[in-house]
């Protein structure tokens, strides 16, 4: 190149150009549809195809649901008003069923007067959970305390509850409220205390004896506390031991003194008793509460590098995965009759409720596996180098990044869980879906009902499962730390 | 130079880590053979050689990161053995800094460094906190400190590395290639506080090829091959007098480009 020409060639902006907005044809509806809808034969095609799909279902379940009915005594009823208000032969949804029946859908065999104590039991939930779930979020956290406390005020007076009730349990809720608020980790205590509270509330009885269990394991973590310092595992074991020996000798006594000193009674209600959403829900909110810690566990141990720990989990893990979830709410129900001493009362809902927390259990235990396969090795070698023991690693470190990666496959074992609670049907338990579907329908009234029990129960299991995906889509944003 | 290394305290006679014919092997692939090294208290050491002459694998046996098969290794007293005890007392005086700082991404700048004090060494969450401000202070990143691993740049968060491992007090140092992942600029800010470090009487280990470091910092270089040292010497020494043939070719190809 001449030089000449180089001086020529050689250039240096002086002015930037501001940014333009794209040409029209670029932007809005109009590129959306072309691109998405109509940018090829086949595109366009399918757009036809899946087009008429949705006009079918429209034009087939769009006319029974608007000619529904909501007041009617019965079927036959129902079926009179439909065809006196769109003629013969039309067809209509019957929801005055689940106006008539809703109560049965929910709460089972649940003796009516005392709806209140699933209701609250159910409030007070959230507000255990709530110090664990909105830990850092105070907005959300206050929104979810105010919701249950107010709800489940309102529900439980709707329900009917005596008006000592009502005052119990605004003092109560708005206690524990309190202490959320201004002592979150003393709160945690109550967190732990709440399933002997809600045991309490589903089944009455004594409060003693639920408190002679809790205390139970609480002596068993003072002797381990204590004697774990000098004696390691074996701790472990005595711990175990003082706590058996408290359930079995100590506990049955002192519960009837304290009793009769200051009697804390609720009317009893049996298992049988119980069906619906009560069911579902008090087996699904169990399942979930144990499997956790018990799918934590046994991913730990499956990654242990000891061989008879890491046997045992394989073998439990791929056991349990490789048998239908049928099968073992039937070895539950029957099989362990075999093997209990006659006269036993093993309740069946807490036989079921172990079934169901193992069978999760081995899920979520491979889901956390893959969480904490997904760690970097250099987060194990940190910790070690900066002393760290193994429990220690494994709470401050590991769990924490592993349990967050797992979050979406958590929830989604949680969710099926949830779901299969209603196979309980197969042992003689009450399920919303089936069970109570069916007890229903085989009343002289609604005798003929078919799809509307099925839309109820489906819509009330959406919005719970919606409900538990939207919160784990909340957490994992909120847990997103890295920036990469 | 010189100026720098008469600012450097000298290395005393006493030893703080002591390795006697150290084997080790991979399955059957012998990756350390017939260690032998002794490294004074306040003493520095550059370790450089090829890779996968078992330079990483060297200093990870000093706080057990990896097990050997024979010999012995001393570390302030305390032998490494299967004891548990004693792999917690050696870890707890040994600070280490690795390639890919291995920062706990979950945990603020000030967790990661108040983490292992307070829950090894039981220091009150308070006290750990101005222990963990001083030396993010010491490393030039106090503002960071409530920020997540992840909003750092490499540089920032080897520094942070470097703090966390101060925090817990160690009497020895060891690093891992700790700038041999980072950006041309970065790497001198890392540089400059390990130099400070050295200027403090730290004893350091130093697995790096960066030789100005050394020739800057180091009382010793040693020269690995194949699982086995090859040379050592002063840095004066070693860099304008190599003896063996294996170290002349490799600073001809580190210093060659
Ligand atoms: N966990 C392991 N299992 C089997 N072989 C290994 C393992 N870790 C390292 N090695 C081998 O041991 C040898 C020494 O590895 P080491 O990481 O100590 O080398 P290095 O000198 O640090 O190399 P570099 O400069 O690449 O980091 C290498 O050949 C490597 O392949
Ligand atoms: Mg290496």
């Amino acid at each position: 190149m001449s030089e000449t020409h180089s001086e020529t060639v050689a250039y240096v902006r002086e002015t930037m150009l501001p940014p333009e907005p794209p040409p029209l044809a670029e932007t809005g509806a109009i590129k959306w549809l072309r691109e998405n809808l109509f940018s090829g034969p086949l595109n366009i095609a399918l757009t036809f195809v899946g087009l008429g799909i949705v006009w079918l279902v429209v034009s087939t379940v769009g006319p029974w649901l608007s000619h529904s009915v909501w007041n009617a005594g019965s079927m036959a009823e129902c079926r009179q008003i439909i065809a006196q208000t769109w003629g013969e032969g039309a067809t209509g949804a019957c929801f005055a069923l689940i106006k008539h029946r809703w109560n049965q859908f929910l709460f089972g065999f649940y003796p009516q007067a005392l709806y209140w104590r699933p209701v609250l039991a159910f409030g007070l939930l959230f507000l255990a959970l709530a110090p664990v779930l909105f830990s850092e979020s105070t907005k959300a956290r206050r929104v979810v305390l105010g919701l249950s406390l107010a709800l489940t005020f309102v529900f439980a007076a709707l329900l009917g509850a005596p008006m000592g009730a009502l005052l119990g349990m605004a003092v109560l809720m708005l206690l524990w409220a309190a202490l959320i608020e201004t002592r979150p980790r003393w709160s945690l205590l109550a967190s732990l205390a709440y399933p002997f509270i809600a045991v309490w509330l589903l089944w009455g009885g004594s409060l003693w004896s639920e408190a002679m269990v809790l205390a139970g394991f609480c002596l068993g973590f003072v002797v381990w506390r204590l004697l774990a310092a000098r004696f390691g595992l074996l701790a472990f074991a005595l711990a175990v031991m003082a706590t058996a020996a408290w359930w079995l000798l100590l506990a049955g006594p002192l519960a009837s003194v304290l009793a009769g000193v200051l009697p804390l009674r609720l009317r009893p209600v049996s298992s049988d008793q119980f069906g619906g959403f009560v069911l579902s829900i008090t087996i699904g909110v169990a399942g979930i509460a144990l499997s956790l810690p018990l799918g934590v566990i046994l991913a730990l141990a499956r990654r242990s590098d000891l061989p008879v720990i890491k046997l045992l989990a394989v073998m439990f893990i791929e056991f349990i995965r490789g048998v239908p979830l049928i099968t073992l709410l039937f070895v539950a129900s029957l099989l362990l009759n075999y093997f209990l001493p006659p006269g036993t009362n093993f309740d069946i809902i807490l036989r079921v409720i172990i079934m169901v927390t193992l069978f999760a259990a081995a899920y979520m235990a491979e889901v956390i596996r893959g969480g904490l396969a997904a760690l970097p090795k250099g987060q194990y070698e940190a910790a070690d180098a900066l002393g760290l023991d193994y429990w220690k690693a494994q709470r401050l470190i590991v769990l924490p990044q592993a349990l967050k990666i797992s979050i979406p496959g958590i929830v989604s074992t949680f969710i099926g869980m949830f779901k299969d609670t209603t196979l309980v049907v197969f042992v003689g338990l009450f399920d919303p879906l089936k069970a109570m579907a069916d007890t229903i329908r085989a009343s002289f009234e609604w005798k003929g009902a078919y799809w509307e029990p099925y839309i109820f129960v489906g819509a009330i299991f959406f919005i719970l499962c919606f409900g538990m995906s939207r919160y784990s889509m909340y957490l994992e944003r909120r847990l997103k730390r890295d920036h990469h | 130079m010189t100026t720098r290394t008469t600012a450097i305290p000298a290395a005393s006679d006493e030893a703080a880590i002591e390795i006697v014919k150290l084997n080790k092997w991979y399955g059957t692939f012998h990756v350390l053979r017939d260690i032998d090294l002794v490294v004074g208290k306040g003493e520095r050491i550059v370790i450089a050689g090829p890779s996968g002459s078992g330079k990483s694998t060297l200093i990870r046996c000093i706080n057990r990161l990896e097990e050997h098969q024979s010999g012995k290794i001393i570390v302030d007293g305390t032998e490494l053995t299967h004891d548990l005890k004693n792999i917690d007392k050696v870890r707890s005086e040994v600070g280490m800094v690795f390639q890919h700082f291995n920062l706990f991404p979950h945990l603020t700048i000030l967790e990661n460094c108040t983490l292992a004090p307070i829950w090894v060494r039981k220091i009150p969450k308070r006290e750990a906190e101005e222990t963990a401000m001083h030396f993010l202070t010491k490393v030039k990143i106090p503002e960071q400190a409530h920020k997540y691993p992840g909003q750092l740049s490499g540089g920032q968060q080897q520094r942070v590395a470097i703090a966390r491992a101060l925090c817990m007090r160690p009497r020895i140092m060891l690093f891992d290639e700790p700038t041999s992942a980072l950006d041309p600029e970065m790497i001198k800010e890392v540089l400059d506080t390990m130099i400070e470090l050295a200027e403090d009487g730290m004893t350091m280990l130093c697995v790096t090829h960066e030789m100005g470091f050394a020739q800057a910092v180091a009382h010793r270089v040693i020269f690995m091959d194949q699982g086995q040292i090859v040379e050592q010497n002063t840095p004066k020494e070693f860099f304008n007098n190599p003896r063996s043939e294996r170290t002349k070719l490799f600073l001809s190809q580190i210093l060659g480009h």
